[in-house]
């Protein structure tokens, strides 16, 4: 009699993907980890209220003109939506960016990843668009549908006619809370085996560089000194980009210069810890 | 037959220290053994292989690629199974394997099916709905096996394929490296420094020390012809009589049960010669020859030859 099913080892004669698209994999795993998460999904839900609160705003200036007056529909509005959305951004970065890397540590799982086809720049390609992804979701999503909102609500584009400058500065400066904070988190998280410890040291860093924002200001007497906080440096590169009146006397270029060099330093210790062997010298 | 992997001149250093020295060789199909003491080299041997560390010097190739210019098409033909516990955490067995199967360009499909087959084969078949986290030692060392076996690898690479294990876990894990080495057309690098696994699932071994090699080539071969080697028990001062057995060119090694293994180099000029040499040398130095017999050379006796000679 024959075995039903041969449970032996077999040969695999089936077809193979090429090299270079292993980060989609670990991107749509990812991806599928965290949507199954109710908490996730939560806060993904919450991020939307401000879309809905501005919803209401916009139908009720079109329906009520004078309404103009005190809820104007403007750059401003944009702007401040932006920035509205960079706070739920912070709690994603925090609940999904944290274990990204280091849980992997934790568990040794770099040497498997890395013994597979698949480059470094792949797995930190992987692991970035999980984290960006889900900051898209909350960030540069609802900001662009509630342009299309505001498009479809007022029946014209009048608004765009009148500050052409509205959409682009809405996507760079969504895009920007998206790919410094993720980049910030992804290193941080490649230099611990603990989330919870990359958690904390995230929210300390920037809760201590707001800190000492606020003890220069005091000290100095100027707001010159914000180039010091991560989220000042991204509210100066937003109002430059929205050319609106700066809330801060630091120039948009030291700004940009920051945040550059933030993303700079990020990729560089990415570099240096994403191996497939620790090599202690 | 090509080899499946060559060394030219390899020197991989960390900082000051050199972990291999100008090492060449080459891995012949089959099951091939790489021992050597902790710290000989062996582990890092591997992880240049897989292009974790680029070696100072030299070149590596696997399959005629070269490692430095072709890492994905190699990786894409190799499993590797690590010495360490190493998965992706939050994930089921089954998953996992798969997801290892899809990150080596399986379909979805391809590697759902196959993660099934391989945690069967290693014997997780029951427990693969399982998370990793809740395994025990030796399941976890079956996973790993699972991991490098899922895209089915031309050639894997085990990295003490049995630590940790009970002895039945041990048996038949070796049992699965023999299978694979013998019966599924898959070439096996065992890096390990039991021995007897060696011996169970291997016909050729590399010996490593100190980051050269020691002694390479068929286990029958490095053994030698048998006779040669005698076990020794003796009552008196056993250090004189190592020592005078040194004096004449004689290797001896302790064992841990009181018993010298005693290599008597040179052809013996006639039956019983080597025994009565042996004896010769206990009279002279004044000990009392309590247990002298042939003995089958062992893997223990190359390895020790091999170290020792360095």
């Amino acid at each position: 009699m024959s075995p039903v099913h041969d449970q032996s080892y077999r040969r695999y004669a089936g077809t193979r993907r090429p090299p270079g698209q292993a980060w989609m994999v670990i991107l749509r795993h990812g991806l599928r980890t965290f949507l199954a998460r109710k908490v996730f999904l939560g806060l993904l839900l919450l991020a939307w209220v401000p879309f809905i609160v501005r919803s209401v705003q916009i139908y009720a200036v079109v329906t009520y003109p004078q309404a103009a007056q005190v809820l104007p529909i403007g750059p401003g509005m944009f702007r401040d939506f932006v920035d509205m959305q960079g706070t739920f951004a912070f709690f994603v970065t925090v609940f999904v960016g944290a274990g990204l890397i280091a849980n992997d540590r934790r568990a040794n799982a770099l040497q498997v990843y890395l013994s597979k086809p698949l480059r470094r720049v792949e797995y930190v390609a992987g692991k970035f668009g999980i984290l960006a992804l889900s900051l898209t979701a909350v960030t540069l999503l609802p900001a662009v549908m509630l342009l299309i909102m505001q498009i479809l609500l007022a029946g014209s584009i009048d608004l765009h006619r009148t500050y052409p400058g509205i959409a682009p500065a809405v996507i760079i400066a969504s895009l920007l809370r998206v790919a410094v904070p993720a980049l910030a988190m992804l290193a941080l998280s490649s230099l611990s085996t603990s989330s919870r410890y990359v958690a904390v040291l995230y929210a300390g860093l920037l809760f201590v560089s707001e800190a000492l924002y606020g003890i220069l200001t005091l000290v100095t007497g100027s707001t010159r000194v914000a180039w010091v906080s991560f989220s000042r440096n991204l509210d100066v590169v937003t109002d430059a980009l929205f050319r609106l009146p700066p809330r801060y006397e630091t120039p948009p270029m030291v700004a940009w210069l920051v945040l550059v060099g933030v993303a700079v330093v990020a990729v560089s210790v990415l570099e240096r810890r994403v191996r497939g062997v620790e090599v202690v010298s | 037959m090509d080899a499946v992997v060559e060394l030219d001149r390899v020197t991989v250093t960390y900082g000051g220290h050199v972990a291999l020295r100008g090492v060449s060789s080459q891995f012949p199909p089959g099951a091939v053994g790489l021992l050597g003491p902790n710290g000989a080299g062996k582990s890092t041997m591997i992880k240049s292989l897989l292009g974790f560390i680029k070696p100072t010097d030299g070149r590596l190739r696997v399959f005629g690629l070269d490692v430095a210019a072709s890492p994905l098409e190699i990786r894409a033909r190799i499993g590797y199974m690590p010495e360490n516990d190493g998965h992706v955490p939050g994930m089921s067995a089954v998953s996992f394997v798969a997801y290892c199967g899809e990150l080596c360009g399986l379909p979805v499909d391809d590697a759902t099916r196959r993660a099934h087959e391989v945690l069967h084969y290693v014997g997780l078949g029951e427990a693969r709905y399982r998370h990793v986290e809740t395994y025990s030692t030796g399941m976890r060392q079956r996973i790993k096996l699972a991991q490098a076996l899922v895209h089915d690898p031309d050639l894997l690479f085990l990295d003490e394929p049995t630590n940790g294990m009970d002895p039945r876990g041990r048996d038949e894990m070796l049992d699965l490296v023999r299978d694979l080495a013998r019966h599924k057309g898959v070439n096996v690098i065992v890096s390990s420094h039991l021995l007897p696994d060696v011996e169970y699932t291997c016909d050729h071994v590399i010996v490593l020390d100190k980051g050269r090699i020691a002694a390479a080539g068929t286990i029958d071969e490095l053994k030698g012809p048998p006779g040669r080697v005698f076990e020794v028990r003796v009552k008196g001062d056993v250090a004189a009589f190592v020592a005078r057995l040194t004096a004449a060119a004689i290797e001896c090694h302790d064992t841990d049960d009181d018993v010298l293994r005693v290599f008597v180099p040179g052809d013996p000029p006639g039956p019983g010669a080597e025994q009565q040499r042996i004896c010769r040398i206990a009279r002279e130095a004044g000990v009392q020859v309590r247990h002298l017999r042939p003995s089958l050379p062992t893997l223990e006796d190359v390895f020790a030859r091999a170290i020792g000679e360095r």
